[in-house]
């Protein structure tokens, strides 16, 4: 499949049109009809745990948050491939994997909410926290790929980066360290046309982000972001591929980023509402629930039903982390080393004596 | 024990590590096949296989980068960086990751890794290759910053970090890497992070130094000596965390402190030495502490390296007014 969808004709690999009516048969991966609507039903849970924690940012109960709406189709997509023992190296936009790793909804919430201890991942087993500075995380995928090599494990890595990353020189080397160590690692770009203000042809001069496995000696391939059943086709390949034959592939993710970068960007102030409607048309729930619908595998009322269900659930959720959340002065300290030196323990005493005068004070 | 000068002892604390534990990893640029251009890890890839001793790509951020993730699944890399120049491109994934990634996992994951690093100038070397940023990177949260003298503290000290479930940035003086020899043990031996030494008992001023700049001193106290002075040295050894305690108490002891290092002046590990002077034993001080230290400038190319390096009497000249302060 990946020499089929050869990046230098910029093909793109698409399995459903817009209409939700399926393109090519002979790319629709295998699924039964109950998996088919589980699909739809956790993209749905990721744009309304997403819608949620945004609107839970405007009431000033949720600092900084990066939307997912629009791209859930490639972090639910990625969930279905990895397993239990596959590694995910998240940038900060693929809520649906995080999910399907085993990240808590609580652990979301205190991502959103400023809290380290968001990324214990006390469910998730091979999950690497979220990275800001940018495609900085590439590398760590790479070498998360070397170690499995040399543990002879059957594992893979997931590496996440966006399409304003591919500029970075760290996703060049990440890219060159896997070619050239043939490790098994995935790197997903999702191309969702900006890096916050900029559009993607101000960050590259190539045909499209694909085609730059090749200067690497990976394969890569283009897929359409927002076709759930594109991207679980191209990750089952990818995952076997990078298994069997212990090599990286560079998977460009087309979608469109349909919120904000943040909660602080406003994208208004370089988009027009022409081309936002052009992609409200290629939104992944959108498509999927018109395929659903023609299969009558799916209905308004059950949309409903469940959203209202989901709500319920999340808010439920919100409000105990509300309430618990809690950062003594000690977790400020103890884990910026694993043997903490004597110095940074005299340093938290002599704050904790601090302390103890003001309290006196009141 | 055995004749080593401070590659061959290096070489040795790998060789330890890379027999005893399956999970030590060494690479860099040049690290496998030839041995680094230092001849550190020579032999260690013929020895331990390819795998395990290896060249990567000539990319310093990939090097560090590539060992996060690594550390993360589990293997404790030691990688090289060439020369302290070229350690900048990497600068982003010690600072971001590297030092980060265990508080950012709240414990889940340890970044057992080990940065060679050699450091400092007086080797007639190309721009870039004499610069002594320790400052630098003690000042990053999260990392150890460690600097032998001698053939012995390199292995002891080196089988510490390795050793160390936090990342350590080694420092190694490569212009005395061949320059001295000392008797040393074949066995397995460490040398804690974390504790200076003190080299020479003195009573009129404490000398706190380390790395290339022990050796400097040394021949200072040769000459102090004939003038009737005694001086106690202190060798850092690391950098972070700092042995405060060996520095108060001798400088209580002595009531006067200079410190001689290689690094620019302003800033730099030397300003922490005189501040702590200042914190904890204002009292006990009977003259100004003192930087001996490089000018703010860029080292010099080797024809004006002279003017740049610190010497023994310069040395001897600041310890005879402080003393006579």
């Amino acid at each position: 499949m990946l020499d089929q969808f050869d990046p230098a004709d910029d093909k793109m690999l698409q399995v459903i049109d817009n209409n939700g009516k399926v393109i090519s048969k002979e790319l629709m991966p295998a699924l039964s009809d109950d998996e088919t609507v589980k699909l739809y039903k956790d993209m749905l849970f990721v744009r309304t745990l997403d819608f949620m924690i945004v609107s839970y940012q405007r009431q000033g109960r949720v600092y900084t948050y990066p939307p997912n709406y629009g791209q859930e189709a490639i972090g639910v997509a990625a969930g279905t491939v990895l397993r239990n023992d596959d590694w995910l190296v998240p940038a900060f936009r693929e809520l649906g994997a995080w999910l399907a790793k085993g990240v808590s909804v609580k652990e979301v919430f205190l991502y959103a909410m400023g809290h380290e201890d968001a990324f214990k991942f006390s469910e998730a087993n091979h999950m690497i926290p979220m990275s800001v500075p940018i495609a900085s995380q590439l590398l760590h995928g790479a070498g998360i790929g070397y170690a499995i090599k040399y543990q002879k494990k059957d594992e893979v890595a997931m590496a996440f980066v966006g399409d304003g990353g591919t500029s970075e020189g760290d996703f060049h080397e990440a890219l060159n360290f896997a070619g050239v160590w043939k490790v098994p690692v995935i790197f997903v770009v999702q191309n969702n046309q900006y890096a916050i203000s900029v559009p993607v042809k101000m960050q590259t001069a190539s045909l499209n982000i694909a085609i730059k496995s090749k200067a690497y000696g990976i394969k890569g391939i283009k897929v359409d972001g927002n076709d759930i059943f594109a991207m679980i086709a191209a990750f089952r390949y990818a995952h076997d591929y990078a298994r069997k034959e212990s090599q990286a592939v560079l998977i460009e993710a087309v979608t469109y980023r349909k919120g904000a970068h943040t909660t602080s960007d406003d994208p208004t102030k370089y988009r027009t509402t022409e081309e936002e409607k052009l992609w409200d048309k290629k939104d992944p729930l959108r498509r999927m629930k018109l395929f659903l619908e023609k299969k009558k595998l799916w209905s308004d009322a059950e949309e409903e039903r469940i959203t209202e269900e989901y709500k319920k659930e999340i808010d439920r959720i919100f409000m105990e982390v509300e309430k618990n959340i809690n950062y003594p002065l000690e977790d400020a300290f103890k884990y910026t080393y694993a043997e903490m030196p004597q110095d940074l323990r005299n340093q938290q005493i002599e704050h904790e004596k601090f302390l103890q005068w003001k309290n006196a004070r009141k | 024990m055995k004749a080593m000068n401070i590659v061959n002892a290096l070489n040795d604390a790998l060789d330890i590590k890379l027999s005893e534990d399956k999970n030590v990893v060494i690479y860099g640029e040049d690290a496998g096949f030839e041995g680094g251009v230092f001849r550190v890890t020579e032999g260690l890839q013929k020895k331990h296989g390819v795998e395990r001793v290896f060249d990567s790509p000539l990319a310093e951020s990939g090097i560090a980068g590539t060992a996060v993730g690594m550390a993360a699944a589990g293997l404790r890399p030691v990688i090289e960086m060439q020369f302290c120049g070229f350690i900048y491109p990497a600068f982003n994934q010690i600072i971001s990751h590297i030092t980060r990634m265990h508080n950012r996992s709240r414990g889940k994951y340890k970044m057992p890794i080990v940065i060679r690093l050699p450091y400092g100038g007086g080797i007639n070397a190309l721009e870039h290759h004499s610069e002594s940023m320790e400052a630098m990177f003690a000042h990053i949260p999260g990392l150890k910053v460690v600097v032998p003298s001698t053939p012995h503290d390199a292995k002891g000290l080196l089988i510490s970090a390795i050793e160390s479930e936090d990342p350590v940035l080694f420092l190694e003086p490569k212009r005395i890497y061949r320059a001295i020899k000392q008797e040393v043990s074949e066995e397995k031996f460490s040398v804690p992070i974390g504790k200076a030494k003190v080299l020479t008992q003195g009573t009129d001023v404490t000398v706190v130094a380390y790395g290339a700049m022990i050796r400097e001193v040394q021949k200072a106290i040769v000459m102090t000596k004939e003038a009737g002075y005694s001086v106690e040295l202190i060798d850092l050894r690391t950098i972070y965390p700092l042995d405060k305690e060996t520095i108060i108490a001798s400088v209580k002891k002595t009531g006067r402190l200079i410190f001689v290092g290689e690094e620019p002046r302003s800033f730099g590990v030397g300003s922490e030495i005189m501040a702590i002077a200042n914190e904890e034993a204002f009292l006990w001080l009977e003259a100004p502490p003192k930087r001996v230290a490089a000018f703010d400038v860029i080292v010099p190319y080797p024809q004006g390296e002279h003017h740049y390096l610190i010497t023994p009497d310069k040395i001897f000249y600041e310890i005879e007014r402080t003393i006579k302060f």
